[in-house]
This record gives C-alpha cells, structure tokens and sequence, in this order.
C-alpha cells in the first residue's frame, strides 16, 4: 500500500476539522461541578470487570426467599417464565428454537445485577436493597447450575463467575 | 366521449415496466384533461343538481385556541397502539399510522413510543443531566443550563431496532402497513451536540465509551462507541419545534442519528464515559441479532436501507380501476436515500419512482409513481439504494443471514398483494 499524498492528507484534515467545527461550538460553559462520591448510589451502571458493584454479599439459599416473594409471580416458581415474560433458565448454547435465558444467552453476571438492581421488579424498581439484590442474582444463577446455592456472591466473584455463552457474541460497534 | 379519450390515453400512455407503471414525467405532460379522464370517468356523468353554500359558511367558526388540535374528522389518525401489558406496567408499544400520513415528516402526537416502564412525569426544573466516568471534570446540567447552549437542526428518522419483525414469521400476517412497519418516524429534531457538551468536561485518554441512561422507572441505559458520539450525537431538546413529548424522553433524550432507536436514550440523565460498553440488558439479552451458527451480533446499530409502499397497503381497498398513485418512504441508517424503485409484478420488473424528500442523510424521503390499475392481480413492492451503494435485500435474503427466532435489523422488500377485487393484502413473494 502506498502512503497517501501530502495533498490527500490536507484535505484529510481539512475536513476533519470542518465536521468538528460543526459540532463542537463554543459554550456558554454552564455545568456545575460534581463529584463520582456524590454520584453513589444514583450511578447504577455495573460493567463485566464488576466496575460499580455495591459492597454487601448474598447466596442463592438466601436468595431462594426474596425470588418466591418478588420474582416467582412472573418469571415461575422455577424460572421457566410465563405469557410475555422471558424465561431465566433453560435451553443451551446450540438448543433450537433459542431461549435465550440468562443461563443461555447472557454473556455476563454483571447484566444480571445491573439490571435486577435498577428495573425489577416491574411494579417497583429499585425497591430491592443491594444485597437482596446480590441474593436474587446468586439464586437465579443457581438455578441455572452455575453456583451452588452456599457460595457467597459479592462484588469480588461474581464477575469471576463465566456465564455459559461469554464468547457467544460478535463486536459489530465499529461497521458503522 | 370519455370513453374514447380514456382509450386513447391509455395507449399513449408511457409505461416504465409491467403491469401498469406508468411514466411519471409523461404523466403530468398529459395535463389535467388527459390524465382526468383516466382517473374517474364517473366525474363525466355528473348529475345537474344546483351546487349549494354549506352550512359552516354560513355562521362564525370557533375561536381561536391555545393549543391546536386536529379536525374531529380526521380523528381516525391515531398510532396503533397495543393494549397495557399486565405484567410489565408500562411496557409497551404504539405505531405510527404510516399508511394514513403523507410527506416526511411526522407528527408529534403520532411519532411511535416504545417504553420499557411507562413514560414518568419528569418537572424540568427538578432533573439533571451528569456527565462524569472518564471526564476531567464531570459535571452536571440543568434543563435551564441546556437551553442558553447552542443548537442544531437536524431532520432524522427513528426506527425501533424491532420494526418490521412481524415479517420474519413463518407466515404473512394479514396486518396493515402501520402494525408491520409502524416502528418508525421522523422528525426535525433540535438540541445541543454532545460533543460540545464533552469538550466541556473534557475526556481521559483511554475512553471510547459513552454509556447513558434514562430517569424512567427501568433506567434504560445503552452504550455507543464514543467516535460516532463525537460524529453526531447530539441532545435533544426539541421535535419539529417544540419541546418533545414525554413519550420521547421530555424534557431531553439522546439522539444518536441513523442508528436503531433504542440507542437514543430517552429521559436522559447520566452519560457515563468508560473504556468499555456496560453490556446493559438491552445490548446483551435484547437487541443483539442471533445467527445460524448460534453466535450473535452485539452493536449492530445502523438501520439497514429499507423503503415500503403506505399506499396502497396492507387492508386497503382499491375502489375504482384506473389511475392510482403508488407512494412511500424509504430511508437508510448510513446515508441519503438515492433511488427507489417499484415493482407492479412482484419483482420481476422495476421502474424508477419519484424522490420527494430533501435528499438529507438519515431521513424519509417519500416517493411515488403512478400506476394504472386495470383489476387485473398485482404485487406492489418497492426497493430502496442508499449513497453508500446499498440496495434493500428481498426478504429471503435477510432471513438467511439469522437465526430463525431473531426479530431486530429486518429490512427486507415488503409484497403487498393486490387482489381482482382490489383487497390489498401482506403477502411473502
């Protein structure tokens, strides 16, 4: 491959500087300064790494109670899912028709706490206490068989736990 | 009299391909007494009953409102809207009634919803938009801070990432144009670009992240990679003028322009730098595209170039034989829309439409061709070329690329059926 032309880099650049100045404008500079302390509590996000996993502990023994009382309704008494609800456990990486279950699909733990912590139940939300939280997370990874239900699921193991179809999904955020 | 110039224009008539299509330039070359007489020969035999003043001409109308609202006879335009689902309050969907509207643009109180817990009351003097992660300085704005910043005007089309998936079932339900496709609008959006908001806080050497969530009850929260957030992304404030509605994210949503909607975080309130996507739910278990092979796509946020006729469409009637115009949208999540062509015999030939849009990056643009329906069997279809050089794929082509339970990204060639009697049906071909 040969190098590009002076010529072909100005105008490279010349146009990188033109989008920018179309979008990047000069501000009023109006925010008010924050701290990350102030945010906790409110910043909910928890990435795979387990980035944003509050302290406390769980494991699905405890958790078995808080999912009969909170989950169960909806999502069955085993985790098999209803009439418009998915279902949590069940079917396999290469089963058909695809379940895509939490066991199945899910390629982290960490979207199971972030997501029980921040939208379940649907009646209430974020009404769970963040170690009811990591006791729901264990026991319905329990019923998926990926933790036995004494193990202690806290903000150190379970980004440890490897969900079933971790290396199932394929990056595409570049083709843009 | 008419008959035998009915006759002869159909004869001179320039056809463009099979089955009626007819040459749209030649068309309006006929002027109105040619082209009338094809279109209702009815009109030829007009009784002599004397013409009266109407009744509303006769008194004072109402007086002017605050807020306007549409003719209470043109109240069949409404979105198609599904019934309140019983285990996820709030969760749910309405439809754009694509088939009723015309032009580009679409109105705001028929713009498509989707929500995942209902839309919450949000007092704009009492939310706040954070902005922290790997920032110099996160900080945090007010919706009053948001409206002295400087804006952009931009006309971009939505799609939710789902529209269209009722046509990747193993039959062709008999639905209109709107229960299919009716996941989609578009609007002229205003706000103030991310970018500018982020040379304010600054960004750490090592984020290529941006992650953001709503203030609704499920905190919906989506990641983008964060070159296309410093491309075009933007904060939106306004839709087609005023304040946007509550069921678009009132009173700020992202909007993350061309790609599947659901990026475009309604209710905003944190925008999260990182160095990695979050893997939320809703890029994880949802909105990922299952293949054949058992593996998925993850971040497929470009809509694919797609384009549908609203009409005539699913559960039209054709009442009369003769000219009829064949009109739709078409758009693509990676450039302006080019060309479309229509097809009168369910793909075996095309003609060009007219483009009747702005010819704008990300947005509908409506098209049309005439059609001369003699009450013989038709399948209408359409076909749309983005500037990129993309062409809408058939149906079986899309299908191919997924796993059979996969419902996001459909962009195949929508067949409307056209029967003896006129009855427009949804039909696979």
């Amino acid at each position: 491959m040969s190098m590009p032309k002076r010529r072909e880099l100005f105008a490279l650049a010349c146009s990188a500087l033109l989008s920018a100045a179309l979008v990047a404008q000069e501000t009023p500079s109006l925010g008010t300064p924050v701290s990350e302390a102030q945010l906790q509590g409110w910043d909910l996000i928890v990435s795979p790494d387990g980035q944003g996993l509050p302290s406390g502990s769980g494991t699905a023994a405890q958790g078995k109670e808080v999912y009969i009382q909170q989950c169960a309704a909806c999502h069955g008494l085993e985790g098999q899912g209803g009439a418009g609800v998915p279902g949590l456990v069940g079917g396999s990486t290469t089963s058909r028709p695809a379940l895509l279950t939490v066991g199945s699909y899910w390629p982290y733990t960490s979207t199971l706490y972030d997501y029980v912590r921040r939208a379940m139940p649907p009646t209430a939300p974020k009404s769970l206490s963040d170690t009811q939280v990591y006791q729901v997370v264990a026991y319905i990874l329990h019923l998926n068989g990926l933790v036995d239900e004494d193990v202690v699921v806290d903000s150190a193991s379970l980004p440890k736990i490897e969900m079933p179809n971790h290396a199932g999904f394929i990056d595409r955020s570049q083709v843009q | 009299m008419s008959e035998i110039n009915n006759q002869n224009n159909k004869e001179s008539l320039e056809h463009v391909a099979a089955n009626g299509l007819i040459n749209r330039r030649h068309l309006l070359g006929l002027g109105l007494a040619g082209a009338g007489g094809l279109i209702a020969s009815s009109v030829m035999a007009a009784d002599s009953t004397r013409v009266e003043i109407p009744g509303w001409s006769k008194v004072p109308g109402r007086d002017p409102s605050g807020y306007g609202s549409p003719s209470s006879f043109a109240n069949s335009y409404q979105r198609l809207a599904g019934a309140p689902s019983a285990v996820l309050p709030g969760s749910g969907v309405s439809r754009t009634p694509l088939h009723l509207l015309q032009g580009n643009i679409t109105p705001n109180g028929l713009h498509f919803e989707r929500h995942h817990s209902g839309i919450p009351a949000i007092d704009p003097a009492q939310h706040r938009l954070v902005i922290h992660g790997m920032v110099r300085q996160p900080l945090e704005f007010s919706y009053e801070d948001l409206l002295a910043y400087p804006m952009q005007t931009r006309i971009y089309f939505l799609e939710c990432s789902g529209n269209s998936g009722a046509n990747t079932g193993a039959t062709a339900g008999d639905s209109s144009a709107a229960a299919i496709h009716g996941l989609l609008s578009c609007s002229e959006w205003t706000g103030v670009s991310l970018a500018s908001l982020l040379d304010e806080t600054g960004i750490v050497d090592g984020a290529t992240w941006v992650t953001s969530t709503g203030a609704d009850g499920a905190s919906m929260g989506r990641s983008i990679p964060l070159n296309k957030a410093l491309r075009d992304v933007f904060i939106a404030l306004y839709q087609n003028g005023e304040p946007i509605r509550p069921e678009q994210g009132y009173p700020m949503r992202l909007f993350v322009p061309g790609w599947e909607g659901n990026v475009s975080v309604k209710w905003l309130t944190q925008i999260k730098l990182a160095d990695g996507p979050a893997n939320f739910r809703d890029e994880t278990s949802k909105y990922t595209d299952l293949l054949p092979d058992g593996k998925a796509l993850q971040f497929t946020y470009p809509m694919g170039v797609k384009s549908l006729i609203t009409s005539p469409s699913g559960q039209m009637s054709l009442r009369r034989q003769g000219l009829h115009e064949v009109t739709g949208v078409a758009w693509s999540g990676s450039g302006a829309i080019t060309r479309v062509e229509v097809s009168a015999d369910g793909g075996r030939s095309w003609a060009d439409a007219h483009l009747d849009g702005t010819g704008q990056d990300l947005a509908l643009t409506r098209f049309r061709i005439p059609w001369l329906w003699e009450g013989g069997p038709a399948v209408l279809q359409s076909r749309a070329t983005d500037s990129t050089g993309q062409v809408q794929p058939t149906r079986a082509t899309v299908l191919a690329n997924y796993d059979a339970v996969n419902r996001y990204h459909f962009n195949g060639i929508q067949s409307w059926s056209v029967s003896a009697q006129g009855e427009v049906k949804n039909v696979y071909a």
